[in-house]
């Protein structure tokens, strides 16, 4: 493979090479911790003018902030680490980067090239772990190939379908003297993502769209990387079809606007799965039909032709048979597909879904997301959510844990933007939301975090408050605590007759273990509780108003709220009730 | 030879890949992790020493073998992928094999070595080693013949395979595609 460098090369250490490199790749923060095997880069780290490193308290934190980084600016986001422990404690955030598609590289210390397999302190083989839970990685043994290695990994990590790097060097390689140059190419023979869609496809997709009367688009996070929102909105309009975004698309289009039928899957709205489920065509843009999204396959929309876009070839026709497959970038896609539907327009061909949007118009306006308020006058979780979205606005960015509190805050906050929801879709990380928002301000310095946490998920990570505080990122977090993992709490509820077993974290007014107000205090933030509905905007407002430190609102709320609409486990999405014990009713005719 | 009598469901893909190392631990690990088995495995070198290229048989039907051949594919050190037709590609087997062989039964043993085209290369008292090429079946029915003498010990290689006729699969497969790494980013943000 041939490099050409720009201007001669510079002789210095491996570690400088790599921080030049770093630099050169774009890089201005890094999430990470020193120790053994990384220390020589920390050496040079210290003077660089461009890199900004956060020294966080666990490597958990620098992988997810850097995803929260990553995922709310579009660039990639950096996390180092030391070797052995180090590297293996990035191994959440990694595999959650892989799930979610995030563009992240990881820089891990290895212990040094003689010492490689003889179980050295500290040593990990963490290339062999992340091989089946990254899009590619490296292990450096000879420093010359530093700079080469971190322009392959950031090429392969933001092009094609984003995804995890991880560059594994070696401690002997940082101390060598080499001869630094930054390559001016890139030559992966192996690597070749497809991004411009074929038009052949295109005018087979668009023919399908003309002819159907049912047809959904179905919206999922790769319209969010490709950044194609806002041809999104023109392709829904052009040719007012009906839209979904899942849980990883959430504000890829807006909240608000009249085509949207929301979130599908397990926990979506009523309108968003009988649409999917009474589609004659599926317009799927950027998602992957997910368990999650289809529940039991066999049944899932059963008349449904589908169109299947997507970057990554493998998704296509992997769970679901595929009728017309489209490789390419969503953006491209979509321009193309609005592009050949006007030309259709113009000569006077149009889809005809007058009916099957009255139905979904209806579907939707008979079954709105709601909830009742506990007849004990204490809070409802669902209306903190309403609140923070209307007092904080569209404007802010929401990063969320993984459970109860993630699907009312995917549902109830309402998102008009993309890249202002935040979460662990795939991997379902508890723990994501704390760091990830951390990640997220520090891209986005002057637009509002609020980090969405439940009272488990916040018990995993919350140690990066501490980053928050010293490092200046002033973060919001609402800890929607229900004394209990509620998600599970809720299984139990459903299924298995209500045996709570070890749900119950104790963190409500019986032991309150821990105070989360006295944990935000000793983390150097201010601590607020909210218990009573009468208080949330208040109390909301409040922490709108503290700017300089970061906040931390215990919400105080109704333990026995359950996440609706649901689909149970491994059924059809046929099953999905409204509430317990309450499907939503469809007259026999209705389409 | 024809090797037509390819069993439903067995496929040939042959891998081009960059000889680097930990490139046979993520294939491996792509078949495992996604569930499927391999039936043989051969690595050896091509006439390009910075490619290598892999054998391998696997055993599913035809859209699982494409999902896997998708994922294959999505491994940045994997550059060519091709699935060999068994009636068009020449398939063989190197095996290696321990014969109990006496003064009493070694011409019957002798004789079935000449009718597989097999050869002797090396010769005990009591035991004569075998070393015969060709395609799954030959290698079965050989052993068949050879098992009424007592076989000690066999060795068998992966297949290798490779297409009929003029074309040759990697021929394009080296050609660069330079990619241009974005300029670094001039200023310092502090």
């Amino acid at each position: 493979m041939t490099h050409q460098e720009t201007g001669a090369p510079e002789q210095m250490t491996g570690a400088l090479s790599l921080i030049r490199s770093l630099e050169n790749a774009g890089t201005e923060n890094i999430f990470g911790i020193p120790g053994g095997a990384i220390l020589p880069a920390y050496d040079p780290l210290m003077d660089s003018t461009k890199i900004r490193h956060i020294l966080v308290r666990h490597e958990q934190g620098a992988g997810h902030a850097a995803q929260g980084y990553a995922s709310a600016t579009g660039k990639v986001g950096v996390c180092m680490a030391t070797s052995g422990p180090g590297a293996t404690n990035l191994v959440t955030p990694i595999a959650d980067a892989y799930m979610d598609s995030v563009p992240l590289v990881a820089i891990t210390g290895q212990v040094g090239a003689a010492f490689i397999g003889t179980d050295a302190f500290q040593e990990a083989d963490i290339r062999g772990i992340t091989m089946p839970i990254t899009k590619h990685n490296f292990l450096v043994t000879d420093p010359v190939e530093i700079p080469r290695t971190i322009a392959e990994a950031f090429h392969i990590a933001s092009t094609g379908r984003p995804g995890p790097v991880l560059v594994d060097i070696a401690k002997s390689a940082l101390t060598a003297m080499t001869d630094f140059g930054w390559p001016t190419e890139i030559n992966l023979p192996g690597y070749r993502p497809t991004t411009r869609p074929h038009s052949k496809q295109i005018r087979e997709a668009a023919r399908l769209i003309l002819e159907s009367r049912r047809p959904v688009l179905y919206v999922g996070g790769g319209v969010i990387r490709a950044a194609a929102s806002r041809e999104l909105k023109v392709l829904a309009e052009l040719t007012g079809i009906p839209v979904v975004t899942t849980l990883m698309a959430r504000g890829a289009f807006p909240d608000s606007h009249p085509q949207h039928l929301g979130m599908p899957g397990m926990h979506g709205t009523v309108a968003a799965v009988a649409g999917l489920q009474r589609s004659d065509l599926i317009i799927s843009l950027g998602a992957r039909f997910d368990d999650r999204v289809t529940g039991n396959l066999d049944s899932f929309a059963p008349h449904a032709k589908v169109i299947h876009a997507d970057i990554d070839p493998a998704e296509i026709g992997k769970n679901r048979y595929t009728d017309v497959p489209i490789v390419g970038d969503c953006r491209e896609v979509i321009s193309d597909l609005v592009v050949a539907l006007t030309a259709d327009a113009d000569a006077g061909t149009t889809g005809d879904y007058e009916a099957w949007v009255e139905f979904l118009v209806d579907v939707k306006k008979r079954y709105p997301l709601g909830y009742d308020a506990p007849d004990d006058g204490s809070l409802a979780p669902q209306l903190v959510m309403e609140r923070l979205g209307a007092i904080a606005g569209p404007d802010a960015i929401y990063c969320s844990g993984v459970g109860q509190h993630q699907m009312w805050a995917a549902h109830y906050v309402g998102y008009e933007k993309p890249n202002t929801w935040i979460n662990s879709g795939g991997l379902g990380t508890m723990g994501f939301s704390v760091p990830a928002a951390m990640g997220a301000k520090v891209g986005c310095p002057d637009t509002t975090v609020w980090s969405i946490d439940g009272d488990g998920c916040f018990q995993m990570t919350n140690q990066e408050l501490a980053t928050c505080a010293i490092e200046g990122i002033p973060i919001k977090v609402a800890v929607i605590n229900n004394e209990s993992l509620g998600m599970v709490r809720q299984w139990q509820t459903l299924f298995y007759n209500e045996r709570y077993s070890n749900t119950d974290l104790h963190t409500g007014a019986d032991r309150r273990i821990p105070d989360f107000v006295k944990l935000a205090e000793a983390y150097g933030c201010v601590g607020l509780a909210c218990d009573s509905p009468a208080d949330v905007d208040a109390v909301i407002t409040k922490a709108m108003e503290i700017d300089d430190v970061p906040v931390v609102v215990d919400f105080r709320v109704h333990r026995d709220a359950m996440v609706w609409p649901m689909v149970a486990a491994g059924t059809s999405n046929d099953e999905i009730k409204y509430a317990r014990d309450l499907a939503p009713e469809f007259e026999k005719d209705d389409l | 030879m024809s090797d037509a009598r390819v069993p439903a469901g067995k496929h040939t893909l042959s891998v081009l890949v960059e000889n680097k190392p930990g490139v046979l631990a993520r294939i491996a690990g792509l078949f495992s992790r996604r569930g499927f088995n391999i039936d043989s495995l051969a690595v050896g070198p091509t006439e390009h020493p910075e490619v290598s290229r892999m054998t391998i048989v696997v055993n599913v039907e035809d859209s699982p073998l494409e999902q896997v051949t998708k994922q294959l594919n999505k491994l940045v050190e994997v550059l060519k992928i091709v699935e060999l037709d068994g009636a068009a590609s020449i398939n063989r087997e190197l095996l290696l094999v321990k014969v109990k062989a006496d003064v009493s039964s070694r011409g019957a043993v002798l004789d079935a070595v000449q009718l597989f085209r097999a050869k002797v290369v090396d010769v005990a008292p009591d035991a004569v080693t075998i070393e015969v090429t060709g395609n799954s079946d030959k290698l079965a029915d050989f052993l068949r013949v050879l098992e009424p003498f007592g076989i000690r010990e066999l060795v068998q290689s992966g297949v290798v395979a490779i297409g009929r006729g003029s074309r040759s699969i990697s021929e394009r497969t080296l050609r660069p595609v330079p990619v241009p790494v974005p300029a670094p980013p001039t200023g310092s943000a502090g």
